[in-house]
């Protein structure tokens, strides 16, 4: 089978600004930046990193916290644009970059099926096709008409996930979302990016739980203090990985 | 730019939802729903007129129609650009974690806002028909100031929503530039009360003339001349150029400063 890349990261540096903070204020701003004062402290989050992403893999990335991994998804998912270097991506990406980041709480749970949709590009049409299988799997049938603020954490994550996995998008970011609900629930979830990856989805996946990694991935990011510091083959990387911590 | 349109295209259905919420997020809980919009301009509408009938004696016939018409295109300045200031601030927890185009979240503020200028355009013909005040063929024009209005409020809410994510003042700001505005604007005095100098003064304000284009078409039963047209048409495109310039060249900032 011909394989096509679908991730390119070309180079990636990443910079913010630690004090920024500062300059809540136009007067502030305006006597600072006159005065020749306006100057941050500089932060690099991630620093010269590349590596490819063939379609049908599934990627792990790996690293203590700080290491950069969420802010490689960002860059990934489009939200951050990279201070240098390039990241092309081919394909629709569907990020589940935190579970319920796109929930209003105010609406039902119904409402915010549609609402959700609509962020990852879906019309309501599309929606009302995907919608029966969202209650399904998030096994909430019930509470559909209930706003989604007196959900429990759990809920509002089996939500969220069944959402962001309907459809087969090209690209699934999964950023340490397995952590949450039950056992069973995770299994489920496993299930479904299991199936999602058969019909070719690409994922790229975050995780502390080295076993998760393993059972999942089959090509792994290793991030140091914002550097790449290995990329290879799940079997290789994982040794070394639990060697060192 | 076929990119910039197949991006619109595919999160068009966004557009739509997140209107949708602000409009029942609004009204949720309420036991009149919907009917807020129509009713708090009527409410607005017959406090200002006693007062203003009572207090100070303005030469206008049909003084409620006057203050109201007056009420519903200003109203819908002030709502839908300071609904706009505070969507980018807002939506925050969005923008931080999936990837939007987020000149919608000012776009959506702006068209709930156009809603309820719709209810409360209704509440206008309503209090004309309750009034057997004449309503004339040139009531068909009023698209028109309504549209330049829209575009015209669309750009300066893409200004300043720029603007706010990096100087949070701003906000407390244009509360006050708003009041100010209202006085500036001919929306319960006449603009025969006014000194030769400060006619000048109001006249420079874009929106007095949208809503003197506006009260043309909808009491006077006039068309409003060229000239206003044509300054209304080019002041409302510039806004939208100028915010459209400031939105685009800020936008990659904003997840750094929200």
């Amino acid at each position: 089978m011909d394989k096509k890349t679908v991730v390119k990261v070309e180079d990636v540096s990443m910079k913010f600004n630690l004090s920024s903070e500062k300059f809540d204020s136009f007067k502030e701003y305006v006597i600072k930046s006159l005065k020749n004062q306006v100057s941050y402290d500089e932060f690099w989050a991630l620093k010269h990193v590349s590596f490819e992403v063939m379609q049908g893999d599934s990627l792990g990335l790996i690293g203590l916290n700080g290491s950069g991994k969420s802010t490689m998804l960002k860059t990934i998912a489009g939200v951050l644009k990279p201070t240098e270097g390039v990241v092309t991506v081919n394909g629709n990406v569907a990020p589940l970059i935190e579970l319920g980041a796109g929930f209003d709480f105010d609406l039902t749970a119904k409402e915010n099926v549609y609402l959700n949709g609509a962020l990852l590009g879906y019309s309501r049409k599309m929606m009302d096709g995907y919608y029966n299988d969202i209650v399904e799997f998030s096994e909430l049938s019930e509470f559909m008409n209930v706003p989604v603020k007196n959900f429990s954490s759990g809920m509002v994550s089996r939500l969220a996930f069944a959402i962001a996995t309907i459809g087969t998008p090209d690209i699934l970011i999964v950023d340490e979302v397995l952590s949450v609900g039950d056992f069973r629930f995770q299994q489920k979830c496993e299930g479904r990016i299991r199936r999602m990856m058969k019909e070719g989805t690409t994922i790229l996946f975050v995780s502390h739980s080295i076993e998760q990694v393993k059972s999942i991935c089959n090509k792994i990011v290793w991030l140091e203090k914002g550097r790449l510091k290995k990329f290879g083959k799940t079997s290789e990387i994982c040794e070394e990985y639990s060697k060192c911590y | 730019m076929s990119r910039y349109i197949q991006n619109f295209l595919k999160f068009n259905p966004l557009l739509g939802e997140l209107v949708a919420r602000d409009i029942k997020i609004k009204y949720r809980r309420s036991v009149l729903g919907v009917f807020w919009t129509l009713l708090n301009p009527l409410c607005m509408m017959i406090i200002l007129s006693i007062v203003f009938s009572n207090l100070f004696k303005f030469d206008i016939e049909n003084f409620p129609l006057y203050i109201l018409s007056g009420q519903v295109i200003f109203n819908f300045y002030s709502d839908s650009t300071s609904g706009a200031m505070s969507s980018i601030i807002g939506s925050a927890a969005l923008i931080k974690k999936v990837y939007v185009p987020k000149y919608l979240f000012v776009i959506s503020r702006v068209f709930s806002s156009f809603i309820n200028l719709m209810a409360s355009f209704t509440a206008l013909l309503i209090v004309m028909v309750a009034t057997r005040t004449e309503l004339h063929w040139t009531v068909f024009l009023v698209p028109i100031p309504l549209f330049l209005l829209v575009l015209f409020s669309l750009g300066i809410g893409l200004a300043l929503a720029a603007i706010t994510v990096k100087f949070r003042d701003i906000m407390h700001l244009y509360n006050v530039f708003v009041t100010a505005l209202l006085y500036l604007t001919p929306v319960i005095y006449p603009m025969s009360i006014l000194p030769p100098w400060l006619y000048k003064v109001v006249m420079l304000n874009p929106i007095t003339n949208i809503l003197m284009m506006f009260r043309d078409v909808m009491l006077e039963n006039t068309i409003f001349n060229m000239t206003s047209l044509i300054i209304a048409i080019l002041e409302s495109l510039l806004s939208l150029g100028v915010g459209l310039y400031i939105f685009y060249k800020n936008q990659d900032q904003f997840i750094l400063n929200i």
